[in-house]
């Protein structure tokens, strides 16, 4: 019977908060996928998280806990908490007490049916996680030594925390059950960067910069549908149309007030760059300045949802469905419409498609609007599934250049590709390397790209310079 | 509030040894991008590079002073080496990608605890470089400088700092000055015509490339060095924003810009933090709290960088004719 080593899985606040963690027997499969996983704690964690998977119970999405008169529940204001989800060999295990200690408070709370607890502390600081082992169900054990989790509230203020359960006859996931589970995070995840990233992907085909201010873009519509729902209660949908609406117009202003008067000077486009580079820090911290520098909690109301071995949530199935939907209406808007062909007669030779009568300025005002808009869709998408904080869209940046270089810089159809395998190798790398750095793995294949095939999968040599 | 406060902590980053840190590392960039043209969007990887490896050479490796000095030296050159070959041969605008991915991989890898001590996860690595405050000569006071009152090592680590800049900048002058300082700047307004020349391109931006990483490698040094502690949260993207907006402010084509830009940028955002905080504190801000206060100056800072680039690309000393660079 073999035991998987706990680990803390960190999640910061300035990085994207994919994981959950629950606890796990992986068993005798540990060592079979890979022959290393049991060489130190971290590889033995990694595959631990493995089963962790079915589960998009990504930070704060149930909301329902069980009542227990000792524990206090979860407020959704709380500054600092505690989460995770016990899970017993595919089983969630609930009505489990977990009790946090340290900084001179102790609290309390119990397990949903989902398996899933939030806590609350009072303050950052170091604290410690156990379980109340006389409320584990009968057969479910946990040894001393995991039973003491160290939480680490000092550098982030959303922690969560793995317990290794163990039981008498436990089963684990297949190789293949643990592909499908985190491809399918892969697929929304991915799906969700190629909303965002075909909006950089468009921005520099017509007009040959890299927006660094692209992120910020993605935490205003995250930031904004937090405010809809949360605070102004309103609807979901709604919400998500005004919020559309908003970052619409924001990436229109941002063109008209910004990059048009800059190409009417004709300012290089390495200077273009660096321009859009001060633009997403005054951005950013103008994000922090009006909406505090903590994460939110977008709430939607997720009901769990089970397809064949995946366990996932409505949101998440609703999630890909949006995005496949929109990202086929931009393909056919982009190869059907007058505009859509205009957009790629300006990408391919803005000269020659301006003397063939093409307004470019008109384009790329369209282009900003269809641009900045998908982005607020993904900025919604994410915030309800992942984080909304101010530095949400900074964090996956990067993602989205590499995205966009993978596919080839301006081209649409190859930037929702790379994005879709940026998306999938993020997530299914946990199960390979330690969660902390699946994140890299994405800009590892970036740099991957430039050494073999630099124009990407679709792109064109002669764009090499 | 207290008004001294508020305009003696600024000067005080006048002789910071964090100041000299910085400066350090635009003059890395002000070779890299004031020079050569190439777009470096992660020089905090440099700087990482070299305050992890002077702290792994001191603490575990025991190389002792000029040791760790050398290896974290030669550690921003394998860097470069590794960031450049695969790059250098791109549009600039690949290689500001792949140095800001680069970096924040390098971050990420720092932050993961998957090496243990050797990183220290996190938290980083603390309590090392008794060998350099071992050889301070001066006597254990606290001097008042200008008003300010420092310690013996904090006066130390500033008068290093800003040694080590003088030196750079000396170095800097001569090579810019030299036929291979020309060489960089041809390649800068045209490198076809440079390769035409005959001369080898590549090799030159791989120079420019390695110095300038040396550069900012010395930068995180003296950074990590004034506090003894090196942690990967430091290195993040805004500090390579950081130096790129000092050296914008001083000037990209200079060796003076990124000095009186430093000193000018942090005394001025220091004292605007300051300032924002002590009106908060006194009540005159209702509207803010203090932790808005301090964020303000960053949208400052972000939106300087816009309009020097746009309205003053040659900042306070450069040539207009030589800013602009475009790969």
């Amino acid at each position: 019977m073999a035991i998987s080593k706990g680990m803390l899985l960190k999640v910061n606040k300035q990085e994207t908060a994919t994981l959950l963690m629950l606890a796990a027997s992986p068993d005798t499969e540990v060592g079979l996928s890979h022959p290393h996983a049991l060489k130190t704690r971290g590889w033995a964690a990694a595959f631990a998280s493995i089963a962790l998977a079915f589960a998009v119970l990504l930070g704060g999405a149930p909301q329902a806990h069980a009542a227990d008169a000792s524990c206090p529940t979860h407020d959704v204001a709380a500054a600092f908490m505690v989460e995770g989800t016990l899970i017993n060999n595919d089983k969630p295990v609930e009505g489990a007490k977990i009790v946090i200690t340290g900084e001179g408070v102790t609290t309390c709370g119990v397990t949903d049916s989902s398996g899933y607890f939030i806590i609350d502390t009072p303050k950052g600081g170091n604290y410690v996680a156990s379980i109340d082992k006389s409320t584990l169900p009968s057969g479910v054990t946990i040894s001393d030594s995991d039973n003491q989790q160290k939480v680490d509230l000092v550098s982030t203020n959303d922690q969560s925390v793995l317990f290794p359960l163990a039981e008498g006859a436990s089963t684990s996931i297949n190789f293949g059950d643990q592909l499908l589970i985190f491809g399918f995070q892969g697929l929304d995840f991915g799906l969700m960067l190629a909303l965002c990233a075909i909006g950089v992907s468009l921005i520099f085909g017509t007009t040959g910069f890299s927006n660094f201010a692209h992120g910020e873009t993605v935490s205003l519509g995250a930031l904004l549908a937090w405010f809809f729902t949360a605070v102004a209660h309103i609807p979901v949908i709604l919400s998500a149309a005004i919020t559309v609406a908003i970052v619409a117009l924001y990436g229109v202003a941002q063109n008209a007030l910004i990059w048009k008067p800059l190409r009417k000077r004709r300012l290089g486009l390495n200077q273009t760059m660096i321009v859009s580079i001060g633009f997403a820090m005054a951005a950013r911290y103008i994000l922090m300045i009006v909406f505090g520098s903590d994460t939110k909690d977008l709430g939607g109301n997720s009901l769990p949802v089970t397809m064949g071995p995946i366990h996932t949530t409505n949101i998440a199935v609703i999630s890909v469905i949006v995005s496949s939907v929109v990202l086929a209406g931009i393909a056919l808007f982009l190869t059907k419409t007058r505009i859509g062909k205009a957009t790629r007669a300006v990408s391919d030779n803005a000269a020659l498609a301006s003397a063939t009568g093409i307004d470019i300025e008109k384009i790329i005002r369209y282009i900003w609007i269809l641009s900045a808009s998908t982005t607020g869709l993904a900025g919604i998408l994410f915030g309800l599934q992942y984080q909304a904080n101010w530095y949400t869209g900074a964090s996956i940046l990067l993602l989205m250049f590499a995205a966009t270089t993978l596919g080839g810089l301006g081209t649409a159809l190859g930037t929702a590709i790379g994005a879709l395998v940026i998306g999938m190798v993020v997530q299914v790398s946990a199960m390979f390397i330690p969660t902390d750095l699946t994140y890299a793995s994405g800009l590892v294949i970036l740099i991957l790209t430039l050494l073999i095939r630099p124009q990407g999968i679709l792109g064109k040599k002669q764009r090499l310079g | 509030m207290d008004l001294t406060q508020i305009l003696l902590l600024p000067l005080s980053q006048f002789f910071a040894a964090t100041t000299a840190a910085y400066v350090l590392c635009a003059l890395g960039i002000a070779l890299h991008f004031g020079y050569t043209g190439l777009l470096n969007f992660g020089q905090a990887a440099f700087a990482a590079v070299g305050g992890y490896a002077f702290a792994i050479a001191d603490k575990y490796l025991g190389f002792g002073l000029f040791g760790s000095l050398l290896f974290a030296i030669a550690c921003a050159v394998v860097y470069a080496f590794i960031l450049g070959i695969p790059t250098l041969r791109l549009r600039a605008d690949y290689l500001a990608i792949v140095t800001i991915a680069a970096a924040e991989t390098f971050r990420f890898v720092m932050i993961s605890g998957q090496l243990g001590s050797w990183s220290g996860g996190s938290e980083g690595i603390d309590a090392w470089g008794k060998d350099f405050y071992d050889l301070n000569p001066i006597p254990s006071a606290v001097y008042n400088v200008f008003g300010i009152p420092l310690t013996e090592r904090q006066l130390w680590a500033d008068i290093v700092g800003w040694a080590v800049v003088v030196v750079c900048a000396v170095l800097m002058v001569v090579l810019t000055r030299s036929p291979w300082g020309r060489a960089l700047k041809g390649i800068r307004e045209d490198e076809d015509a440079v390769r035409s020349l005959g001369k080898n391109v590549f090799g030159y931006k791989m120079q420019s490339l390695i110095l300038g990483g040396v550069f900012g490698a010395l930068g995180g040094v003296v950074f990590s060095l004034n506090s003894q502690t090196v942690q990967p949260t430091v290195f993040g993207t805004n500090f390579t924003f950081m130096s790129w907006t000092l050296l914008l402010l001083g000037g990209a084509a200079t060796v003076l810009g990124p000095i009186v830009g430093g000193v000018v940028f942090f005394v001025i955002f220091l004292f605007l933090q300051n300032l924002l905080m002590g009106l908060q504190g006194a009540g005159v801000l209702p509207f803010i709290t203090s932790d808005q206060a301090a964020q303000i100056p960053f949208v400052l800072m972000g939106i300087t960088l816009m309009l020097l680039v746009i309205f003053r690309p040659q900042g306070f000393f450069g040539n207009k004719k030589e800013s602009q660079i475009n790969g």
